[in-house]
């Protein structure tokens, strides 16, 4: 006979549980029935994207034993970035798409180099790199929100349409019920599973995550495997960035401040361990529902923002230690 | 005699399961005051386990414990220290940042007022424990100024200061040198005299035999018998911990030379922590297909730097000439060398072998993932038939593939060791202590396997510290000497003698000093 032990042993199984244990909270706190409306995990689902997508490429980079706290700055350079290409300049999408994701693709490699190369701790190089990024954002944007008012020579503004690419992303599909973003976060998590699970290199992070030492001496090439995940998170950092432009029909400078911190929430909540070598992106999916919906249940209870960050820190506490009892 | 028969400490009916599989069976044990009590058994026999439940380190398991005669119960290894028993296990409990003071009184600090660190009163009783046992050390030096042997010794000195009456010791000469061991068994010797039990586990017979009062062997998780060391010769201990008979400790050896394979002349490889100029100096050798060329040595004489520097451990700053299969070999990385068909078991499973939280079979296909993964897509049926093979080939004892490497026997896991790299099919293996913490059994396995290998062509550069094991397993002899070569002997000349006059140096002309 199986253990019902047994199946809570399993890491997915656990994250679940978390998960669960979110549900009933909601489902007790319904608001007056409003936790059980569809529209409500709708809204959800299309808040929590860039929270996931960022989420993903944190996955990559903490199952290689590192972290990567540069990624909400990386979300405000690259929100501005795309503004300005796409608003301001009047690039193609086809180009701005791109430009951008090599920004933050190269971003990344820079952490990423710094790390591998250098053996900076990886929180002090994303450290570093957070700084910078958030000055580079500002920089490029002159410390002003780029938006569709664009300012003319003779110091008028003029309002320039928004390029079709804003409301494509921005847009919600069968009958208004999955947003792009969602569908966005969705391939994502579908491309760090091929990745993590199916390709060479996924097996590569998981093998430097658990001993670099053992594995530098089987010949993983170490430092490539750290570029090609810090890279990743920067490619996906990006990618964020061009949706939250995209969602707020502009570029701040200030966007996406402690974003890293959801991302990391979101990763370790789901189960993937911090010390590297163990952890999946179907965990960090689940994680991402189970803040996105405790962040849901929050709002629909109109809780204020002083009481909603403690509780948030409370009840990631009580996740992650209702997991940990599980293991046991 | 009756005071012998007070017994200190007694388990009986000890059981206990991990997720449905027994791995301890109704086994009794018992302490005397100053006695040196010998724990033996292969791998997997049910040792640790045994004695992690006596440290409180397992506090789930059926059976009773007594410490002088009182029933005990422990909840917690805090327990443990506080009864008097104390476990030194093989990864030291030590933190090598902090001063040897520090580290004497970690967690049991003395203090003024529970707050204020009273120092003097430390170092006092620092002293107090520490002459008796005839170690000196500067107590402000850290820790890690000193060779793991004394790290050791300070734990030792760590438990009495907490006033341990037992002492648990797992294999504590897995990592030290010959001198450095005789140093620990006269420490134990007088821990004895003031009347310590110890609870000694090791898979060294010769060490068994030397401090053993008397011997309890496991086989399984059941209790093979108790009895006194006198009463038990080294070949009964061994059918008693294997349960079959094994005649010689050592399979006979033919070899064939075949084809050159590996020749360094001049090799040079510098320190790679950069404390002395150079770890090996000025090597040459040759090593021909089919052959076992075994480098003796003491600590320190540069015989596992030769095969971490040939293999590209320390990166490619080293100087000389190497050739493998008569072609210039360019030490580069242990990427390269794997490419061009070298493979290095390093002497430290844990930390540098193997990937302890992943499976079994990601382990093994680790170092030639590149072969099945063509464009980065990496063919699963294809490793885990070839993982399953290698399993299978090597007799791995495992639940199923998947099974996570950390979680095997210290004998297993060597096999896994060996397997991955057999996998990358090389021309010459490095083998740096390959039967370290293994068992009898498993260790038998290993000599087999080093000749089969060999008889189908491949060579070995063999390093261990075991000199009988050296010696019935090389075909040829380098003895290092502080980075040179002292002497090269043929298997008729490598007598056990020999071969340690020339380790000590005997012949060399000092001219430094």
């Amino acid at each position: 006979m199986m253990d019902v032990r047994d199946i809570f042993r399993s890491s997915f199984a656990r994250a679940l549980a978390a998960l669960l244990f979110v549900v009933l909270i909601g489902a007790l706190f319904n608001a007056e029935g409003a936790f059980f409306r569809w529209d409500t995990h709708r809204d959800m689902l299309r808040h929590i994207s860039v929270f996931g997508i960022l989420a993903c490429g944190m996955t990559l980079v903490i199952i290689t034993a590192g972290i990567d706290l540069s990624v909400g700055s990386l979300v405000g350079f690259s929100a501005v970035l795309f503004s300005i290409l796409s608003l301001q300049k009047a690039w193609s999408p086809w180009l701005a798409i791109p430009a951008c994701l090599a920004a933050g693709f190269l971003c990344g490699l820079t952490s990423g180099s710094l790390v591998a190369r250098f053996r900076i701790q990886p929180f002090i190089a994303t450290l570093a790199m957070m700084v910078f990024a958030r000055g580079l954002a500002k920089w490029v944007s002159g410390g002003k929100k780029i938006s569709m008012a664009v300012l003319q020579p003779d110091g008028t503004y003029k309002y320039t349409e928004a390029p079709p690419v804003f409301d494509v992303v921005n847009a919600k599909i069968l009958g208004e019920n999955i947003a792009v973003v969602t569908l966005i976060f969705l391939a994502c998590v579908f491309l760090c599973w091929v990745i993590l699970s199916k390709m060479r290199w996924g097996r590569y992070l998981y093998a430097v995550g658990g001993n670099e030492e053992a594995s530098r001496l089987s010949g993983v090439p170490v430092a490539a495997t750290k570029l090609f995940a810090y890279g990743t998170s920067g490619l996906f950092a990006a990618v964020a960035g061009i949706c939250q432009a995209a969602q707020e029909l502009q570029g701040d400078p200030e966007a996406g401040a402690a974003y890293e911190l959801t991302a990391i929430a979101i990763v370790v909540i789901g189960g993937t361990s911090l010390m590297g070598g163990r952890g999946s992106i179907g965990l960090t999916f689940v994680g991402a529902m189970t803040i996105g919906t405790l962040e849901k249940i929050l709002s629909i209870n109109a809780v204020g923002e002083a009481s909603r960050l403690m509780l948030t820190g409370a009840i990631i506490v009580g996740a992650v230690l209702f997991q940990m009892a599980r293991k046991r | 005699m009756a005071k012998e028969d007070r017994l200190l400490l007694e388990m009986s009916g000890i059981s206990k399961s991990f997720s449905g599989v027994r791995v301890l069976d109704d086994v009794s044990f018992d302490l005397r005051p100053s006695e040196i009590h010998v724990l033996a058994g292969e791998n997997g026999a049910g040792k640790t386990t045994l004695i992690k439940i006596l440290s409180g380190a397992h506090t789930e398991y059926q059976g009773k414990i007594f410490l002088e005669g009182k029933r005990i119960r422990l909840r917690s290894p805090q327990d443990a220290t506080s009864l008097g028993i104390s476990a030194i296990h093989q990864d030291l409990a030590v933190v090598d940042s902090m001063r040897v003071l520090d580290n004497l009184f970690l967690g049991r600090e003395k203090t003024r007022h529970r707050v204020w660190m009273d120092f003097r009163s430390q170092k006092a009783r620092a002293r107090k424990i520490l002459e008796p046992l005839g170690i000196s050390l500067d107590l402000e030096a850290p820790l890690c100024d000193y060779p793991i042997s004394v790290r050791q010794m300070v734990e030792v000195a760590k438990a009495l200061a907490s006033k341990a009456r037992i002492l648990i010791m797992d294999e504590p000469t897995s990592a030290l040198n010959e001198t450095e061991a005789d140093r620990l068994f006269s420490l134990i010797l007088r821990l004895k005299q003031q009347g310590c039990a110890i609870v000694y586990i090791s898979h060294r017979l010769e060490e068994i035999f030397r401090i053993a009062d008397r011997i309890t062997v496991l086989r399984d998780g059941r209790l093979v018998g108790t009895v006194r060391a006198e009463d038990l010769s080294p070949e009964e201990l061994i059918r008693w911990m294997v349960g079959r008979e094994i005649r010689q400790q050592f399979p006979e050896r033919r070899a064939h030379p075949g084809e050159e394979r590996l020749r360094l002349e001049e090799f040079f490889i510098p320190d790679p922590s950069g404390k002395k100029s150079y770890v090996v100096e000025d090597v040459s050798l040759r090593l021909r297909a089919g052959e076992i060329l075994g480098l003796a040595g003491l600590r320190g004489s540069g015989k596992s730097e030769l095969l971490n520097g040939l293999f590209g451990t320390y990166g490619k700053n080293v100087q000389g000439r190497a050739f493998l299969d008569n072609k210039p070999f360019r030490v580069l990385s242990p990427r390269h060398s794997i490419e061009q068909g070298l493979a290095l078991q390093t002497n430290d499973r844990k930390g540098t072998g193997l990937v302890p939280g992943l499976s079994v079979a990601w382990n093994i296909i680790l170092p030639s993932l590149g072969n099945y993964s063509p464009h980065g897509w990496v063919q699963e049926k294809k490793t885990d038939s070839a993982a399953r093979k290698k399993i299978e080939e090597f007799d791995i004892k495992v639940s199923s593939p998947d099974q996570e490497v950390g979680t095997l026997s210290g004998g297993n896991q060597q096999k896994v060791v060996l397997a991955k790299w057999l996998q990358t099919q090389p021309k010459v293996l490095l083998l740096d202590e390959p039967t370290l913490g293994v068992d009898v059994g498993a260790k038998h396995e290993i000599y087999h396997l080093m000749n089969n290998l060999t008889a189908k062509g491949l060579a070995i550069l063999l390093v261990t510290s075991e000199l009988p094991e050296l010696l019935a397993m090389s075909d040829r002899l380098l003895v290092l000497h502080r980075g040179r070569v002292q002497a090269e002997l043929s298997r008729e000349e490598a007598t056990q003698e020999n071969v340690i006059r020339s380790a000590m140096g005997e012949g060399s002309i000092e001219r430094e000093k």
